[in-house]
């Protein structure tokens, strides 16, 4: 892991993932600062961590779950008043051309 | 078809929309066909700042899925992210149990063929569904979030199936599997079952897997059959011309029954899951799987065998009857009205599921009640009303009428009183005495001949048993010299 570098090409590749355009000289500010973040993190895979349970929380709480109860916001007319663009019910978005990763 | 030389492979996986009252991660209602986004919350729109509130019943009808599946239950679990950007779902993730899923290593027993098999069950994820997108001429789509968040669970069939109609034997086996537990109401047609295949086939003795190929939009289990036979064949036709197939997903073209490449996969999806930090752990105790055990309702399994144990129905009645929960479900009601079992399944699988197929309806869309399919069934066992009488009164109790309300208004009541029908008989008797010569000389279709003068004398009121009998004792009473 200690070796590891990241490349420009992982960069634009999460740009992409992230549908961000990102310009030449912004590609590179960004593999520079990812690298330097990278080799922050990096520090910790030199603690042993033989043995040790994978942390999945940072809190000692366990299992805090919500009775399946239902509760209507009632905030539609709200919420679609905050989109960009609407219709009397629906959000519009520009036109959906790929297919979505559902499910 | 098996394509000649080669075998085929077949994994499914199935998505089943939860009956939660409300969502996985906001207490904003589950509830199909509302106002568009009317179930939404901030939460449900990925507002900044908001936190997810997983839901413990979507966590328990998880376990009862994985419980009826023969599944292990993790007993320690996370939840994960899955990300990726699309309009259906305003936070850019899903969350899923990608590492722990609640459910590993089941099977499920399918018939096929004459032959029982099980097909294993590789995982079962709790997770949300995503909005619903309408794609519009004028250069917009059109979101609507009620769906967004919805629980679901993923099943994850292992590849054992090996044909196109054995996947279809499996669906149906599922759906029933599922709908009998009562988590969903597993329609095909309003999206709360939804069905993606990977096929491949190789060569006969082949040990490595063809390459396989991911179809989706399959909106019913005879499309994915379809879908599944065509690329079969596709494929075949492929290798024998010494090409190759590649890793592809498609879709079902439901018009002309041929499947279309949708996308190329060059790479693997990235989804760059991790573990969801807005979340705690979940621990499942032994206490927990007990309790949600004891909440799991009769199988349909279960049920068979207590229809030929306990009701004495034939194996096949019982697995007609247990096709949907509804159907088990009414006839049990029905029994419990104290109608004859071996009657009340005749008449479900009969004349209940002709009139279905005819109005094109689910049980639970008719007026019919158990309590009246009952009434009528005790009318026909005190003899009240001819079976043929019935056809009239069933035709009634499909339109919510009270069996003994229709039989009195309608005067349908078979005449069974021997005070009426001797005398009767007798007049007939003394205008046919050639008959009864007939008759005592071993000819027995005299005997048909005097039922139905009887028959038409009564205008059919007659009760055919009574009549056979008083009948029997006036031929013996008038034997000739």
């Amino acid at each position: 892991m200690a070796n590891e570098q990241i490349t420009r090409e992982e960069v634009e590749h999460v740009a992409n993932l992230a549908k961000l355009t990102l310009t030449d000289a912004e590609a590179d500010m960004f593999t520079d600062h990812l690298e330097k973040i990278f080799e922050v993190v990096t520090t910790l895979s030199e603690v042993d961590t033989e043995g040790v349970a994978p942390t999945y929380s940072v809190t000692e709480m366990r299992t805090v779950l919500r009775e399946d109860v239902a509760v209507n916001a009632h905030q539609s007319a709200e919420l679609l008043a905050n989109a960009p663009e609407h219709t009397d019910t629906l959000i519009k978005v520009p036109a959906i051309l790929d297919e979505g990763a559902e499910g | 078809m098996a394509v000649p030389n080669f075998e085929t492979t077949i994994g499914l996986e199935v998505h089943v929309e939860l009956k939660t009252n409300s969502k996985a991660m906001s207490p904003s209602p589950v509830q199909y066909g509302a106002e568009p986004n009317a179930n939404t919350n901030v939460i449900d729109w990925g507002y900044p700042g908001v936190l997810p509130q997983a839901n413990k019943g979507a966590l328990e009808y998880g376990m009862m899925a994985a419980l009826a599946l023969n599944a292990e239950v993790t007993r320690d679990l996370h939840w994960d992210r899955k990300n990726y950007f699309y309009p259906d779902n305003p936070k850019a993730y899903q969350i899923t149990q990608q590492q722990e899923p609640i459910g590993r290593n089941g099977w499920l027993e399918i018939e096929f063929e004459g032959e029982k098999k099980r097909v294993g069950i590789t995982e079962l994820h709790v997770e949300e569904d995503a909005g619903k997108n309408t794609h519009g001429t004028d250069g917009y789509s059109y979101v609507d979030l009620n769906r967004q968040g919805t629980p679901l669970i993923e099943i994850v069939g292992a590849p054992d199936i090996s044909s196109p109609d054995e996947a279809y034997a499996y669906l149906e086996a599922l759906r029933q599997a599922i709908q009998f537990t009562g988590i969903s109401d597993v329609k095909m047609q309003e999206g709360s079952m939804r069905v993606d295949a990977n096929i491949s086939i190789r060569p006969v003795g082949s040990k490595e897997y063809g390459t396989k190929v991911e179809l989706k939009n399959l909106n019913s289990f005879n499309y994915v059959r379809k879908a599944l036979a065509f690329e079969e064949d596709r494929h075949a036709k492929i290798y024998m011309a010494g090409g190759t197939i590649k890793q592809q997903t498609r879709r079902f073209d439901e018009a002309t029954g041929e499947t279309i490449l949708m996308r190329e996969k060059e790479t693997a999806d990235d989804y760059r899951y991790f573990p969801e930090p807005d979340l705690t752990p979940v621990h499942v105790t032994d206490e927990w799987i007990a309790e949600v055990r004891a909440k799991l309702p009769e199988s349909a399994t279960e049920r068979k065998a207590r229809y030929v144990d306990e009701l004495g129905l034939e194996v096949y009645d019982s697995e007609v009857l247990t096709q949907t929960l509804a159907m088990a479900n009414f006839f049990d009601a029905t029994v419990a009205e104290g109608a004859d079992p071996k009657r009340s399944a005749n008449y479900l699988m009969g004349d209940v599921n002709a009139y279905l197929n005819e109005k094109q309806v689910d049980l639970e869309e008719t007026a019919l009640t158990p309590a009246h399919l009952a009434g009528m069934i005790k009318l026909i066992d005190d003899g009240t009303i001819s079976t043929k009488m019935a056809k009239k009164v069933f035709a009634a109790i499909t339109q919510g009428e009270d069996p003994v309300e229709y039989v009195e208004a309608n005067g349908l009541k078979q005449l069974s009183d021997p005070a009426v029908l001797t005398p009767i008989i007798d007049g007939i008797l003394d205008d046919n005495e050639q008959s009864i010569i007939d008759f005592h000389n071993g000819k027995d279709r005299a005997v048909g001949f005097l039922v139905g003068k009887i028959m038409k004398e009564t205008k059919g009121n007659a009760n055919p048993n009574v009549v056979n009998e008083l009948l029997m004792a006036g031929l013996q009473a008038r034997k000739p010299e």
